[in-house]
């Protein structure tokens, strides 16, 4: 079975994609939910780049910001809580020639499924891997998940949550082979759409914590943030994520080299204000697929070889 | 009490030169070699069943295994060692007791007398040099075996292994097995040429030197065996008709998963299903294949979804409490109709269980594991050869069912030996490259044949078949449902497969007459046990027959009808069931072995159960026994 067969419907192809093709059905998202935002922006990302929609898969897990796949007309994979980036591994392994994205929420990727999170990390297989994190679990109305801030009222947790909230940036950064880390928010669509950009191009797992308000149980976690600018800060470098439409709008802003990893790790730790952009980035990482890409044999040829094997066994 | 040794160049042998040796014809017999761990005795063992195999007898091997990697050394539960069991015709399990023991220390060999292993009488070759160790509590303890082994009536013969090993190399612990292979080679009359050609391919990755010094133990031993024992054994031989393989059920499985066309596997270290991974390790790679060594059991199984998802041939390989952990990814692999193989080499359970032995518990976990309703298919090789054929089985049954293949093997057959005839592998195993071909207008990703529940599959790179595969109740579309007739309607579909899957599958055939007063019942490894039962109490006069499963999901045809030809019906079966008489236990209560709770509620005939979970296959012995006790009321040459 040759690879190069899976290339066959690629031949001549001058098909022009509109945002359009990327549609899918009436996102059934709440009104003023971030997701929305995301969903357009990846739309927008797909069209400019021309992704052929039946080469480009997304893969996602359970919650409200996982019923993304839905909405699009490309390949999806809606599958269990915690697991998308399994799923995603074993498809972009099998078929590295797809351009595969995951979108989790935050208890997807750092609650039930925090294992496959670091070792995803680790593995680097060349991925997009969206966190849209808001918070809170919001499809099952408004219980704690890891990145709930302190204090915080929910369901579970009535009398505010009795923990600091886990910062996900600075776990992601910890991992070795890391190689791209990022984050972003969905009140500022054009650092969005910048950064999802840089992390479709990217060469290797490309990590996206994306800040988020869920307007039915923490419309007012940002408030503050989205309101006041100057809670904000950027970080800009001539190999980061650039925006100048928020150049006067954001004046924080902090030079960081985001080959540095050090002092994107102190970047990352709480700060009074909330950081964005690409914290880390680093192309030349081993990605697993590559370790792991093998030559194809027919099946004449591997039989030769089983008739090897068997000689091993022979009576 | 002064304990008595057969030795070892006794007065009468020494004086008067080498007697003939008294000669044993038999036409079955069990040899074990047990040792501490990392003594090497399973090396021995398997070489000495490979040479045996290669040689034209019968023979299934059976590994001696301790929980711990390096137990403590002579210590009764720590023995490691194989079971090897020749015979003039094809074995096809682990027999009953053993007859001749080479062992390394008295302690592993009372564990292996106290585990009622040892036949009556059985003869035993046994490393002396702790009879005269210089710790006392060592002699204590052997002083204190030899009068449990004496008074048991076995024929010990002491072996001055240590002292002949030394003569070879420095560390006798290291040469001992090799020593033990060539004492065989010579019991037996094995063609020490043969034995040194395996001895090479088992050192194949150590230097010359290495192979060179294990020739010289085994000659050592050959030699010392030929100048001082006074037995041996022949086993008659046959003649292969056809090449024969000799091969694990574990290996058996990794060659079928390449000889089918397999491309990913992905698996999370798990005792006894972890050797299939290291088999794989070594070939798949040649093959193009990928071994994904995954971050836990989840992602074992999520990662060979992803890769079947995306066209590509996958499995996952696990035991229990990786079945366990996998059981989400299953339900979900049903509902998405992506196929699946899951093989699954059952050990003793519930929880962690016991890791090295054998059980065959998981079936109900397999059928009914999931929440909600989660149809798929389960077959379970019966020997090591069909642990081969059931991948090949497996890969294609999955792909036309779009479904969840479960392959349930055991501990017995992962690490039982035994040669089998050597496939034909045909090409077409391979299957085709995934479809890339556009798909029609208004295609739909389930289309369900109303009768079948059959529906090709869109994977990625098909144009115009984009759509969004999903855990939720879905329509044909793959939309979410919205609507309960939808659900009704997808759950009917996937169950129909099973029913469709069902049609073409034969009656199983009955071994022995096609009536009588008991038919013994079974699915998986016990099929040589209870086939050689059902041999002996026929030989006796009993109308006993038997019938194996294969496919337990769905079952086949006609089972109703066969079991109405019997007056009893009774599964024999490695899993726990309550036994009749136990307090509180009665008819409705009594919780019963998983094929007979399965044959109860498909065919509502009242079959009863014989199972026990020792933590060792089934000997022959024990069914018959069962069965003898089993027969229902008023059978002629019944034992009252």
């Amino acid at each position: 079975m040759s690879c190069s067969l899976f290339h066959l419907a690629e031949a001549e192809d001058d098909r022009v994609f509109e945002m359009s093709d990327y549609q899918g059905p009436v996102a059934r998202w709440c009104s003023g939910c971030g997701d929305h935002s995301v969903l357009t922006s990846v739309q927008r990302i797909l069209t400019d780049s021309q992704a052929k929609p039946e080469s480009t898969v997304f893969v996602s897990g359970i919650g409200c910001s996982s019923r993304f796949p839905h909405y699009l007309t490309t390949y999806g994979f809606h599958g269990i809580h915690g697991r998308a980036l399994t799923l995603a591994t074993g498809v972009k392994l099998s078929r590295p020639e797809l351009d595969v994205w995951v979108v989790m929420g935050d208890g997807d990727c750092v609650s039930i499924g925090a294992g496959h999170w670091i070792h995803a990390v680790r593995y680097n297989v060349d991925m997009v891997a969206l966190m849209l994190d808001n918070n809170i679990y919001g499809l099952t109305k408004k219980q704690t998940s890891p990145t709930t801030p302190q204090g915080y009222k929910s369901n579970t947790q009535p009398y505010g949550s009795y923990l600091p909230a886990m910062n996900p940036l600075e776990a992601t950064l910890g991992v070795t082979n890391a190689s791209f880390v990022a984050q972003t928010a969905e009140w500022l669509p054009a650092h969005l759409f910048a950064t999802l950009k840089a992390a479709h191009e990217h060469r290797g797992f490309a990590w996206v914590r994306i800040l988020q308000r869920c307007p039915h149980f923490t419309a007012d976690m940002y408030g503050d943030v989205v309101k006041d600018p100057s809670r904000v800060e950027m970080l800009v470098h001539d190999d980061g994520i650039t925006v100048p439409a928020l150049d006067k709008i954001i004046e924080h802003r902090v030079t960081h080299d985001p080959k540095d990893i050090h002092r994107a790790r102190e970047l990352a730790e709480e700060s009074e204000q909330i950081r964005l952009g690409l914290f880390y980035r680093d192309e030349s990482r081993p990605r697993y697929e590559q370790t792991r890409s093998l030559p194809h044999h027919t099946a004449d040829e591997k039989m030769a070889i089983m008739q090897q094997e068997f000689d091993r066994y022979a009576v | 009490m002064a304990i008595k040794l057969d030795t070892v160049g006794s007065a009468e042998d020494a004086g008067q030169g080498r007697v003939a040796p008294r000669i044993l014809e038999t036409r079955d017999h069990s040899v074990e070699i047990v040792s501490d761990s990392g003594e090497g005795a399973q090396k021995c063992g398997q070489i000495f069943g490979s040479v045996s195999a290669k040689m034209g007898n019968g023979v299934w091997t059976v590994e001696i295994i301790p929980a711990e990697v390096e137990p403590p050394p002579r210590s009764l539960a720590g023995a490691s060692g194989i079971r090897i069991r020749l015979g003039d015709r094809p074995v096809t399990n682990w027999g009953d007791e053993t007859d001749l023991v080479v062992a390394f220390n008295e302690q592993v060999l009372l564990g292996r007398h106290r585990l009622n292993s040892l036949k009556q009488g059985a003869t035993i070759v046994l490393e002396n040099m702790w009879a005269s160790h210089p710790d006392e509590a060592v002699r204590n303890q052997w002083q204190a075996a030899m009068e449990e082994l004496t008074e048991a009536g076995y024929h010990i013969i002491g072996v001055p292994m240590e002292d002949l090993c030394l003569t070879v190399v420095d560390n006798a612990r290291k040469g001992k097995n090799m020593f033990a292979l060539g004492l065989l080679c010579w019991i037996f009359d094995r063609d020490v040429d043969k034995a040194k050609e395996q001895i090479e391919h088992a050192f194949r990755k150590k230097s010359q030197a290495v192979v060179d010094k294990n020739h010289e133990l085994l000659d050592l031993g050959y030699e010392w065996a030929s100048q001082n024992l006074g037995f041996r054994v022949q086993v008659p031989t046959m003649e292969a008709e056809r090449d024969m393989v000799v091969m694990n059920g574990n290996e058996a499985i990794a060659l079928g998963a390449v000889a089918a066309g397999m491309e990913l596997a992905a698996m999370y270290p798990i005792t006894p299903a972890t050797s299939v991974s290291h088999h794989l390790g070594e070939i798949f790679e040649r093959f193009g294949g990928v071994l994904h060594q995954a971050e836990d059991e989840i992602a074992a199984a999520g990662v060979a979804i992803g890769a079947s998802y995306a066209g590509r041939c996958a499995f996952t390989i696990t035991s229990g409490p990786g079945l366990a952990l996998k059981t989400e990814f299953l339900g979900l692999a049903v509902m998405t109709e992506i196929p699946l193989v899951l093989v699954d080499v059952q050990r003793g359970g519930p929880s962690t269980g016991l890791p090295t032995k054998v059980e065959q518990s998981d079936l109900l976990a397999a059928m009914f594991g999931q929440p909600g309703d989660a149809p798929k298919i389960i077959l379970a090789p019966a020997t090591i050869e069909e642990c081969f054929h059931s991948m090949i089985t497996a890969r294609r049954l999955a792909e036309i069912f779009r479904t969840v293949v479960v392959v349930l093997s055991d501990a017995n057959l992962a690490t039982g030996v035994a040669p089998f005839h050597r496939p034909e592998l045909l090409p077409e195993w391979q299957g085709g490259p995934p479809d890339q071909s556009a798909v029609p207008n208004d295609g739909r990703p389930y289309d369900w044949d109303e009768r079948t529940g059959l529906s090709d599959r869109f994977i990625p790179g098909r144009p115009g078949g984009m759509h969004t595969v999903t855990g939720l109740a879905h329509d044909e579309r793959s939309k979410v449902a919205y609507d309960s007739a939808i659900n009704e309607r997808s759950s009917a579909m996937r169950s129909r497969k099973l029913a469709a899957f069902s049609s073409t599958l034969l009656p199983p055939p009955v071994y022995g007459d096609p009536e009588g007063d008991l038919l013994v019942v079974g699915w998986g490894s016990t099929k040589g046990a209870i086939e050689e039962a059902v041999d002996r109490v026929r030989e006796e006069g009993l109308n006993v027959s038997s019938l194996h499963l294969t496919f337990l999901s769905p079952l086949p045809p006609g089972l109703k009808e066969i079991f109405s030809r019997f007056r009893k019906v009774m599964t024999v079966e490695i899993n726990y069931s309550d036994k009749p008489g136990e307090p509180f236990v009665n008819e409705q209560n009594r919780r019963r072995g998983q094929l007979s709770f399965v044959l109860r509620g498909t065919t509502l005939v009242d079959v009863d159960c014989w199972t026990r979970v020792l933590g060792e296959p089934l000997r022959p012995s024990a069914i018959v026994k069962a069965i003898k006790e089993n027969l229902p009321e008023g059978t002629a040459g019944e034992e009252s």
